[in-house]
């Protein structure tokens, strides 16, 4: 039956980590984004006590078949909440992240064992994931990074661009990198494949940290492969080049665990920008007035009505895609429209927002401009908003990439 | 708990909507648009699949189903697909029907429901919406004062579904207490039906203004009590007419899509253009945001809870976007999307209404 209520189990978590962001986040959130390139320590470190180093973040494991699961979908109200805290320190929080959603998503039994057992105690840890090169990022299927059989070794070389968490993944704790590599260039596609490369491995360099637009709190950097050999069980999936570009698509599929994980951050920031609104409003004694005629509405509520249900649709679109990976329906199409939806209109609404308070919202001494900065990566990393509509548009008028590109 | 998925039953209800919208509303809505009227047989077929009956309890006669915002939402969505003004045509009298079932006195309900449980199509109606820029719908300028044991109404209405074929209008008009609802009978002394409007679309629905000089009627008119929550009913009409602009922007939607991947230019199917494939990206994006924030606040009403919120917000969206969609529908066609010959044009002037149809479909 349709319902939009959320369960008891997902409110209470809701709350939880609303408390979280509120009490933990929002008091810090203007520090770390000065003071780029630090790390709010006792922040992470309480994380990674409170979660028991849970996954946030996410794994992005799809439902087994028995049994109703809700928790994609407490995974995106949770990030929400976080977000609302602050985005760069969302991003920040030591998990299994996006290197772990691709174990999950591509993993075998034993990899997944293997490598996201360690998220469950000792120190806290990151894991990375490491697509975008200088030379290509949107067309990921171009990248040039290679990986070259040795032995019982893989040998990886390359660089890789615009990792987040990368630092931390890769040298500030035991954690790993996935790093994407291509085995047989002349294979295209299909000849990509995922290698987890643990932190510290010789031929693994962080070369630079870049300074951003937002979300300062957390690390972009980029990292060298420079005869990195990772053992041969660290591929992710099959080593073998299949015919058809099915070993890509299965890297794909990560996206469509971590689209709606990005588009539920981006829900939050929005939330953020559209809450601190309402409430100065409030506080001068305007309520946005709900049914009354649109010739009878002040500038100010159109946009603020608008506003708030952009956002809604997106968070509605999102909690769908969430739904459907906990009922175990593929979503590869409601993923992306729920991330392309979400980074446009939170663009839009952080954009407005700074916008409606003149120049208070431009000032720094509110998180409004912080907000307004933090947003756009949503439009851009995991799958710009124009690559999201590429695959919607695939996917609605069934064409090969090759047909659309 | 969150979930996405209709009931058995509700998807049954949208299949058997969805058929009859593909092999009887669609195949007629062109020339019904044409001539103004509707094609024949159309209102049997739909009287045949109890929309009005339904929504009656089963002591008057009729189904007695549960009323359901989310199962008239998915319902709405196929007739709209279908044809707006076909399907406003077969779901006006549940304009009079639904607010008596809702509010109506044991005494009015017993006179009027058992009347539309019949074999044949029988009008009721409801008169709301106002003849001007600035209709206010929170704000009636129509009147009904008391004098003596009676209520005088006075007032002008316009885009009053099937007016003249009306057995009684429900007349919505601002008392000293707040929003009210009168039930009006034909042919009493002061109601002046007037000529059939011509608007831009829905045309194959014969509206007409209503005139209303010192009309009385009897207190026992009134609809409920000074305690009836007629937003409620307006909300839900909000709700209404929003699952209606989804099934014509899904219409206009898929119409271009297929259109886009025949129709060649420069070696390939214009879809395999980015400028226009994104487009149709974007508007699959927008339908589906429509639909799940129709479903949201229908659902919102099936809890009881109040959601003039969400149903002005919805409207808000819905009227923007349906506008957007089936215009882009008829851009993607270019010349073509200007002829009569291809229905994107009719789904434009159709989709231009939703934005001035306050009040003009309840389920």
């Amino acid at each position: 039956m349709i319902d939009f209520e959320l369960s008891e189990n997902v409110q209470t978590v809701q709350k939880m980590v609303h408390a979280v962001a509120e009490q933990a986040m929002r008091p810090i959130a203007r520090e770390y984004d000065e003071r780029e390139h630090e790390k709010p320590w006792d922040f992470l470190n309480m994380m990674w006590q409170v979660s028991g180093g849970n996954p946030i973040g996410g794994t992005g494991e799809r439902k087994p078949k028995e049994g109703p699961s809700e928790r994609n979908l407490t995974m995106c109200v949770s990030i929400e909440e976080l977000s609302w805290g602050d985005a760069g320190l969302y991003l920040s929080i030591p998990n299994s992240g996006l290197g772990g959603a691709a174990v999950a998503a591509a993993g075998t039994p034993q990899q997944k064992e293997r490598f996201l057992a360690r998220f469950s105690g000792g120190k806290p840890k990151w894991a990375a994931m490491a697509i975008t090169e200088p030379c290509c990022g949107s067309d990921s299927s171009a990248i040039q990074t290679t990986a070259v059989r040795d032995g019982d070794h893989w040998v990886i070389n390359g660089t890789k661009i615009f990792c987040t968490s990368g630092l931390m993944a890769a040298e500030k704790s035991e954690g790993f990198v996935v790093v994407w590599a291509t085995v047989d260039r002349s294979a295209g596609r299909a000849g990509i494949k995922a290698f987890v490369v643990e932190a510290g491995t010789p031929g693994m360099y962080v070369t630079k940290v870049e300074n951003k637009l937002g979300i300062r709190a957390s690390d972009t950097a980029t990292l060298v492969f420079e005869d990195c050999r990772v053992p041969l069980t660290n591929i992710l999936g099959s080593p073998e080049i299949p015919k058809t570009s099915e070993g890509f698509k299965g890297v794909m599929a990560t996206f469509d665990a971590t689209r709606p994980i990005v588009a539920a951050s981006a829900i939050g920031v929005g939330r953020a920008a559209l809450d601190f609104v309402r409430d100065t409003l409030r506080e001068h004694g305007i309520e946005v007035r709900y049914g009354v005629p649109a010739h009878k509405l002040t500038a100010l509520e159109r946009d603020f009505m608008d506003m708030e249900v952009q956002l809604q649709a997106a968070r509605l679109l999102t909690w769908r895609a969430a739904w459907m990976m906990d009922n175990g329906m593929r979503n590869n199409l409601e993923a992306s429209m729920a991330k392309a939806k979400a980074g446009l209109v939170v663009t839009q609404i952080t954009q407005k927002a700074v916008e409606l308070l003149g120049p208070l919202g431009y000032s720094r001494q509110l998180l409004l401009e912080k907000w307004m900065r933090d947003a756009k990566i949503n439009d851009i990393f995991e799958g710009t908003q124009q690559i999201n509509q590429l695959i919607v548009a695939r996917r609605i008028l069934g064409y090969s990439s090759k047909e659309l590109s | 708990m969150v979930n996405f998925k209709p009931t058995e039953e509700q998807e049954l209800v949208r299949d058997t909507m969805a058929s009859f919208a593909r092999e009887v509303l669609r195949p007629a809505a062109r020339e019904a648009d044409e001539k103004n009227e509707m094609p024949e047989g159309v209102v049997e077929h739909g009287w045949e699949l109890g929309l009005v009956q339904s929504g009656i309890p089963e002591i008057f006669g009729g189904f007695g189903d549960a009323r359901s915002a989310v199962t008239g939402a998915l319902l709405l969505e196929e007739l709209g697909y279908g044809d707006v003004a076909l399907a406003l045509h077969l779901l006006t009298p549940r304009l009079f029907t639904i607010p008596l079932v809702v509010a109506g006195s044991e005494e009015q309900q017993k006179t009027w429901l058992p009347r539309f449980v019949g074999p044949e199509f029988r009008v009721g109606t409801a008169a709301f919406v106002e003849p001007r820029w600035d209709f206010d719908p929170t704000a009636l300028t129509t009147r009904a004062d008391r004098q003596g044991g009676d209520w005088v109404i006075t007032g002008r209405k316009c885009l009053v579904p099937l007016a003249a074929a009306a057995e009684a209008i429900l007349v919505y008009a601002t008392t000293a207490d707040g929003l009210a609802a009168f039930i009006v009978e034909k042919g009493a002394s002061g109601l002046g039906v007037g000529e059939r409007e011509r608007n831009m679309g829905i045309k194959a629905l014969a509206t007409h203004p209503v005139a209303l000089d010192q009309v009385r009627v009897p207190d026992t008119a009134r609809l409920g009590s000074t305690e009836t929550n007629l937003q409620a009913l307006i909300d839900a009409s909000r709700v209404a007419v929003a699952a209606l602009a989804v099934g014509v922007s899904r219409a206009a939607f898929e119409y271009a899509r297929d259109y886009a991947k025949e129709r060649r230019a420069f070696g390939v199917a214009i879809a395999q253009k980015q400028a226009l494939a994104f487009k149709l990206a974007d508007q699959a994006i927008e339908i589906d945001a429509m639909r799940l924030l129709t479903w949201e606040a229908a659902s919102k009403i099936d809890s009881g809870q109040p959601a003039t919120r969400e149903a002005a917000l919805l409207k808000h969206y819905v009227s923007g976007s349906a506008l957007g969609i089936t215009d882009n529908a008829v851009q993607v066609l270019g010349g073509h999307g200007y002829i009569r010959e291809h229905p994107v044009e009719l789904w434009l002037r159709n989709a231009r209404g939703f934005a001035s149809f306050d009040g003009l479909a309840i389920v």
